[in-house]
C-alpha cells in the first residue's frame, strides 16, 4: 500500500458499498492507470481482422497509454508503446493503415514492425561534425513492448510481468463463452466512438449492472429483447472482473413487469415495423440472444442477437471515456444475415434504441456524487456476494467487479 | 447548374431541419418518401467501405418508430438542436432524382444551457423533387465528420 491508498478506507461493509471518492480522486485515477491498465491485467487491444496484412497497423490503448499494434512480414503481431525513443513524440499519427517501418515524424527516426529502433538520422553527424557521442545507446530508450496474446480473433496486450496466461485469466467460462461468439473468421463492418462523460468505472459498472438493463431501457424490455423473467443467467468469475450475463430469446411468459406497473411494461406502445428492425436468426444454434461479456478491465464482447461487436473503454481523464465500438459479422455471412447485422446495429452505440441511454446514466452519477465524496452508494441487490447465479435481478457482477479492483489496487 | 434545383433542395432540407430543431419529429419522416432510406454514419466509416450506421432506416414506417420511441420509450434529458446548412452541392442528375450534398453544423443545447458544437458533416441526399406532395428525400445519408459522438445521439441530425 503506498501512500495515496493509505489515506484512503474502505468501507467496512465491504462490497455492498462504493466510497464516491472512487470517481473523482485525481491520485487514485493515476494509480489505476500503473496497476490495472499497465499492471497484470489483459487489455482487449483490436481485432485480428483490423490487422488484414502483414505491414497493417493499427493504433489503441492501454488505459491512457498510446500503443500501436502492427502485423508483421511473417504475420506475428506486435503490440507497442506509441512513444519515440527520442524526445518522446507519438510515432504512429493514424488509426490504422500499412507501412513497411515507422516513422517518428520529429526527427525521422525509423524502428521496424515490432517496435524495435532501426535507425537514428545523422547519428553520426555530418561531414564528422555533430551527432551522438558514441557510447549513446539509443535502442535502450526503445518504446516498451506489449506481451500480446491472440485469441478467437481478438488481440489482448499487456506490459504486466505477473500477467497469467491469457485463457488462465479469462477463465473456462469466458473461454466459451468467447468461442461461441467468435464462431468464424471475423469481418469488421464499422465502428465510432461515445464519448461518456464519466469516469470509466461508471461505464464498466453500468455495463455489469444486469439490475438495470430492463429498467433504464424501456425498448429493450417491451420487445422482450432480455427481461428479467427471460431464462436467463449471471456469471462472475473467480476474482470477480469478468462477468457474462445471458438471456434466452424465449420468454418464459412471466408478467412480473405488468404486475409490479413499472414505467418499462407499457405494453401500449408497439412498433409499426418491427420486424425491419428486430428478424433475427439463431446463428449460434443455442437460443441465446443475448449475451454481454466483460473482461477486466475495460473490454466488452456483445452478441444481441445478430448484432455483434466489442467495445474498448479508454480512460480520457478523471471524469471523461472514451467507449470505442467495433462491430464485426463474419466472412461466411450471406447477404440476409450482413443485411441483419446493419439494421440490429440500431439497437446499439449512442442512438440505440437499448443502449443509448447508458452513456449518459454514468455522467448522472457522475454529476449527482458531485459534492458527496464519502457518501456510499448501496449495492445488495442479490445479496453481498459475487457468486455466479441464475437471477439476473442481481448486482452481483458490480460487486465482482470492485472485488478485482481492490486486489489490484490494494484497497 | 439549374438554380431552380438549388433552390427546392436548400428550401427541402431548410424545413427539414426547422422541424427537428423546432421539435416537431412527427413530422420529420414525412420528407422522406414511404420507401425512403435514412442513414448516419461516419466518413470514417465511409473511407473505409463499412456499411454500418449509427441510425439506419429503410422505410418511412422505420422513421416513425424513431420518433415513437424516442418520444415514449427513450430516456434522455431534455436538449434541442440548432442546425445550421451550407448551400446545396447538386452533384448529378440521376434517374430516380437529384443527388445533393449539403455541410451542416449542429449545436446541441441542454437543459441547464449548456451548449456545444455536436456535430459537423454533409448529407448526402437523393431528391425526388415531382413527388405526391412536393420534394421528398428518396435518400438520406448523413455523414459525420468526425468518430466521436458526445454522450448519445438521441434527436434526428
Ligand atoms: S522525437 Fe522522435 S525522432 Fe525525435
Ligand atoms: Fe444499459
Amino acid at each position: 500500500m503506498n501512500i495515496h491508498t493509505a489515506m484512503r478506507q474502505w468501507p467496512a461493509e465491504g462490497l455492498t458499498r462504493v466510497p464516491y471518492w472512487v470517481y473523482s480522486d485525481r491520485a487514485l485515477y493515476d494509480e489505476e492507470q500503473e496497476r490495472i491498465f499497465r499492471g497484470d491485467t489483459w487489455t482487449f487491444l483490436c481485432m485480428e481482422a483490423e490487422l488484414p496484412a502483414p505491414g497493417s497497423f493499427r493504433a489503441s490503448n492501454l488505459g491512457d497509454m498510446p500503443v500501436v499494434v502492427t502485423r508483421d512480414a511473417n504475420g506475428g503481431v506486435h503490440a507497442f508503446e506509441n512513444r519515440c525513443a527520442h524526445r518522446g513524440s507519438l510515432l504512429c499519427l493514424k488509426e490504422r493503415g500499412e507501412a513497411r517501418e515507422i516513422v517518428c515524424v520529429y526527427h525521422n527516426w525509423t524502428y521496424d514492425l515490432t517496435g524495435r529502433l532501426t535507425g537514428v538520422a545523422f547519428r553520426r553527424g555530418i561531414a564528422g561534425k555533430g551527432g551522438m557521442p558514441s557510447d549513446c545507446k539509443p535502442e535502450e530508450h526503445a518504446p516498451r513492448q506489449l506481451r500480446i496474446a491472440l485469441f478467437a480473433g481478438l488481440v489482448f496486450g499487456t506490459l504486466g510481468r505477473n500477467t497469467p496466461p491469457l485463457e488462465q485469466y479469462l477463465g473456462a467460462d469466458h473461454v466459451a463463452r468467447i468461442r461461441r461468439v467468435m464462431r468464424a473468421p471475423a469481418r469488421v463492418i464499422g465502428g465510432y466512438s461515445q464519448i461518456i462523460p464519466s469516469n470509466w468505472k461508471l461505464y464498466i459498472e453500468n455495463v455489469k449492472d444486469s439490475y438495470h438493463a430492463s429498467l433504464l431501457h424501456m425498448f429493450f424490455t417491451t420487445f422482450r429483447l432480455n427481461r428479467l423473467s427471460q431464462k436467463g443467467g449471471l456469471v462472475v468469475s473467480e476474482r470477480g472482473g469478468n462477468h457474462i450475463s445471458y438471456s434466452m430469446t424465449q420468454d418464459v411468459a412471466g408478467k412480473e413487469y405488468e404486475q409490479a406497473g413499472l414505467r418499462s411494461a407499457n405494453e401500449a406502445y408497439a412498433l409499426e415495423a418491427p420486424d425491419m428492425l428486430l428478424k433475427s436468426v439463431d446463428e449460434f444454434g443455442d437460443g441465446i440472444g443475448l449475451q454481454i461479456l466483460t473482461v477486466f478491465p475495460g473490454f466488452v464482447l456483445q452478441q444481441i442477437r445478430n448484432c455483434l461487436a466489442v467495445r474498448r473503454v479508454v480512460p480520457r481523464g478523471l471524469n471523461k471515456t472514451e467507449l470505442a465500438w467495433t462491430c464485426f459479422g463474419f466472412t461466411t455471412d450471406d447477404e440476409t444475415l450482413a443485411e441483419l447485422r446493419l439494421r440490429q446495429a440500431n439497437l446499439i452505440g449512442p442512438a440505440g434504441f437499448i443502449s443509448m441511454e447508458d452513456g449518459a446514466a454514468a455522467g448522472f452519477v457522475q454529476r449527482g456524487v458531485a459534492g458527496a465524496p464519502d457518501a456510499l452508494s448501496l449495492v445488495e441487490m442479490g445479496g453481498s456476494g459475487t457468486a455466479s447465479e441464475e437471477s439476473r435481478v442481481s448486482e452481483a457482477a458490480v460487486r465482482g467487479f470492485w472485488k478485482d479492483y481492490r486486489r489490484h489496487m490494494g484497497l | 447548374m439549374n438554380l431552380e434545383h438549388v433552390a427546392r433542395i436548400a428550401d427541402l432540407n431548410a424545413r427539414y431541419a426547422d422541424a427537428i430543431d423546432a421539435d416537431r419529429l412527427e413530422a420529420w419522416p414525412d420528407f422522406f418518401l414511404d420507401d425512403g432510406r435514412y442513414r448516419i454514419t461516419t466518413a470514417e466509416n465511409v473511407a473505409q467501405g463499412l456499411p454500418l450506421s449509427l441510425i439506419y432506416a429503410a422505410s418511412r414506417a422505420m422513421l416513425r418508430d424513431r420518433v415513437r420511441a424516442l418520444r415514449e420509450a427513450n430516456v434522455y434529458e431534455a436538449q434541442s438542436y440548432r442546425h445550421v446548412l451550407g448551400a446545396p452541392l447538386i452533384a448529378n442528375v440521376e434517374t430516380g432524382g437529384l443527388r445533393a450534398r449539403t455541410s451542416f453544423m449542429v449545436a446541441r443545447v441542454m437543459r441547464t444551457g449548456e451548449t456545444m458544437l455536436f456535430a459537423t458533416g454533409y448529407y448526402d441526399d437523393r431528391v425526388v423533387l415531382d413527388a405526391a406532395d412536393g420534394a421528398r428525400f428518396a435518400e438520406k445519408t448523413v455523414i459525420l465528420d468526425s468518430r466521436q459522438i458526445d454522450t448519445l445521439l438521441a434527436i434526428p441530425l
